[in-house]
Formats: structure tokens, sequence, C-alpha cells
């Protein structure tokens, strides 16, 4: 009786949360042009205002998309570990073990701290090395804070190439390093490890579920929100001051070398969606392509440089660079792409 | 006296499980002994995908997240 109450009065909170949400959302274009218009009696055709404009409507709007969408996409996650995805993986063969890694990469909960434990765990099981690369690849390039950066600054057809891109390099690359066969570049210690009865599951109810969804938005928040706030910040300077079609020269679709410059750029520079999405979109305003931006995006998300280090544990350097290399020719192909097909 | 064991490379959330399992273990006044086992191999020994992960007596209680207070005091004192 009493478990029942409780769970009554969570869904009552929920479903406050959900209004009070709902309402603070369709209340933040009115408060911030109040705000900087009429409050701070800015005039309407500065571009300060506007940059003041941009900068106050954006960073709240993607912290509460944030916080929404991440509660959401987390308590869905909690249906998917790491350990269901090596369950579902065994005895798959490259190609469609290949498509299905990389589909899991996406729902299954991934920390790049986690990446060596889960390439012994998936290596050692059995599973394929260009099976677990495809997840290792589509893991950290197709995540929450992306999506939902992409869905809020750029609206769901991006959204969706970005993950269909991110897939494709996942699952292309992946069966190319299969092919490759270079287990024999994988560090001997990984071969050697034995590996126990995997833990058990956890039986989650829907308190746990919703409990740890709000977890990770409070992880994720506290990460992210110095990034969204930077990045949000340089966009809207960008969008205020730098002169309309100014970037169409040298990152637009006619400069052929701009898409190799964006992912040689972007694989080093440390940051993560939320700072690099924000800029990324106020470049595209200014004459940057599409696929030039999508290069970018995706070099700095889904190849980083921390990564790299924690990986090469488990790497020797000749695969090391292998992997580092086709995930980044990948990108670039994808990058010419999408700036040689008639979208937007 | 109980073996506890804290899983995981160094990386944040592997610190802030080992504080919060001392500040549980000091306030609960277990008879603990707490190690961190940070070695690759050694940690996968215990089949664990993801990291931070707890063990407590020889049983992996808790991976992939940090734990809270009550469930890692509940762990403790279950036995």
């Amino acid at each position: 009786m009493k478990t029942k109450l409780s769970s009554l009065r969570l869904w009552l909170v929920m479903a406050l949360a959900i209004l009070l949400w709902g309402l603070a959302y369709s209340a933040l274009q009115p408060l911030s042009s109040w705000l900087v218009y009429t409050a701070l009696k800015m005039p309407a055709d500065s571009r300060l205002a506007e940059s003041l404009a941009f900068f106050l409507y954006d960073v709240p709007k993607i912290l509460l998309l944030l916080s929404g969408m991440i509660f959401l996409i987390s308590v869905l996650r909690t249906f998917f570990t790491p350990e269901r995805a090596r369950a579902m993986l065994g005895g798959k063969r490259q190609g469609l073990g290949n498509i299905l890694a990389a589909l899991l990469g996406i729902v299954t909960p991934f920390c790049s701290c986690s990446a060596v434990p889960l390439f012994i765990g998936f290596v050692e099981s059995g599973i394929p090395l260009g099976v677990t690369f495809s997840f290792l690849i589509a893991a950290p390039t197709i995540n929450e804070v992306a999506i939902v950066l992409l869905l809020g600054l750029f609206g769901w057809k991006t959204t969706l190439i970005y993950i269909g891109s991110g897939l494709l390099i996942a699952i292309l690359a992946g069966m190319l390093i299969g092919r490759l066969k270079l287990e024999r570049y994988v560090e001997d210690f990984v071969w050697q490890v034995q590996l126990s009865q995997p833990a058990e599951d956890d039986q989650l109810t829907w308190e746990m579920r919703i409990q740890r969804a709000l977890d990770s938005v409070r992880d994720i928040l506290r990460k992210v929100w110095l990034y969204v706030i930077l990045g949000i910040a340089i966009g809207a300077l960008i969008h205020g001051f730098v002169p309309g079609e100014a970037l169409a020269q040298v990152m637009g679709k006619k400069a052929w070398w701009s898409v190799p410059a964006a992912v040689l750029i972007g694989i080093p520079l440390y940051s993560n969606a939320a700072g690099v999405i924000p800029i990324v979109s106020a470049l595209m305003e200014k004459g940057a392509s599409l696929g030039t931006a999508l290069a970018f995006m995706m070099a700095v998300v889904g190849l980083s440089l921390p990564e790299t280090i924690i990986l090469r544990r488990v790497l020797k350097p000749q695969l090391l660079a292998i992997f580092v290399g086709t995930v980044a020719i990948a990108i670039i192909l994808i990058g010419y792409l999408f700036n040689l097909l008639p979208l937007a | 006296m109980t073996q506890i064991k804290i899983l995981g490379s160094g990386c944040a959330n592997c610190k802030r499980l080992e504080a919060l399992t001392r500040k549980v273990v000091e306030e609960k006044g277990v008879q603990a002994e707490i190690e961190k086992v940070t070695e690759y191999p050694e940690i996968m020994k215990w089949n664990i995908l993801s990291t931070p992960g707890l063990v407590i007596d020889g049983k992996v209680v808790s991976y992939g997240r940090i734990p809270s207070e009550q469930e890692i005091a509940a762990w403790l004192t279950a036995k």
C-alpha cells in the first residue's frame, strides 16, 4: 500500500514538472526580447542588442531542452546496458554485427572513461574486432547532448542527417577494420584477461529508472553547462558581428580543402557537442556549408584526443593510427557527400 | 572485516565513489578494508563493462554509476 502511494506521488510530481517545463519553455522568447528591448532599453537595430537577445534566448532554451530531453533519453537508456549490448552482439558476424553494434552504440549509455573495460569485455567474449569498433565509433559520435543541441539549433532534418552519417561511418569503418584482420595489434594482455561470470543485471522499478535518469541529467548538466554558455556566447557574437556570407569563401561548398581542414582542426580540439554545435550553427548562417560543418562537428565529437589516449592502453600504435585514420577519412567522405548533394 | 574494492582506473567518478564509500564506512562504523583496483587486467577479472565498480566481500554490487549513500549503507549492513 505504501509503495503504491509513493509511486502515485511520483507520477504527480512528474506531471507537474512537465507542465512547468512547458510553461518556462514557451515564456523564453517573449521574456528575452522584453529584457533586452524593454527593460534594458536597447535600440532594436543595434548589433549588440541582437547578439544579447540571441544569447539570452538560446542559453535557457538549450539548458531546458537538455534537462527535459536527457531525462527522457536517460529513462529509455535504463533499458539498455553495455552488458545487454554484449549479450546481443555475441555470435554475430561481420556485416549484420556491425549494423547492430552501431545501433546499440547510440542507445547504450556510454562514457569514454569506460572505453577500455568495454573494449576488453567485448573482444574477450568473442565479439569480432570490427564489430567492437562499430560500437566504439557510434557511441561517442551520436550522443544525447549532440542530439539535443542539433534538434534545438538546427531542427530535425539536420539531426537525422547527423545520426544517419554517424551510423554509416561507424558501420563502414568497423567493417573495414574487421576486414583488415588487425587482431595482432591489440595489446597482448587483452587476450589474457580471464573474465568471470558477468555481474547480475539490476532489476529496476520505475522509481529507480526515474531516479537514475535524474542523476544522469544532473551529471550531464554539471559537465556541459559552461560549454553551452561559452558556445552560445561565441555563436551570438558571430551571429551579430560577422557580416552575412563572410565565410562562404573559406567554409563554403566551393572551397574543396575546407572539409579535410575542418576534420584536421576538429580531431585535437578538446570540446564537446555542447560547446561546438552552437558555434557551428552560427558559422553555417554565415555561409559555411552543411558538409563542412557536419565534418567539423563529427571530428570534434566523435574523435577526441582523451579517448584516443585512453584507447592506447589496449591498442598498439599501428591499430590506433588505423582507427583514427579510417574514421577521419570516413568523416571527410561524408563531408564531401553533403557538400555535393543539393540539400539545405 | 568487510573487504571493499573500488574498481576504476582513476576517472573522476571513481574518485567520487571512493570518497562516498569511505564516508559511509566511517558513518556506519563498519570494520572495512578498502582497496582501489586501478589496473585494467585486475578490473576486468570482475567482468564489468563500465566503471566505476563497487565490490563488497567478493560480489559486484554496482557498476557504471555512483550509487547513493543509502544504497551503499544498505549493502554494508545487509550482510
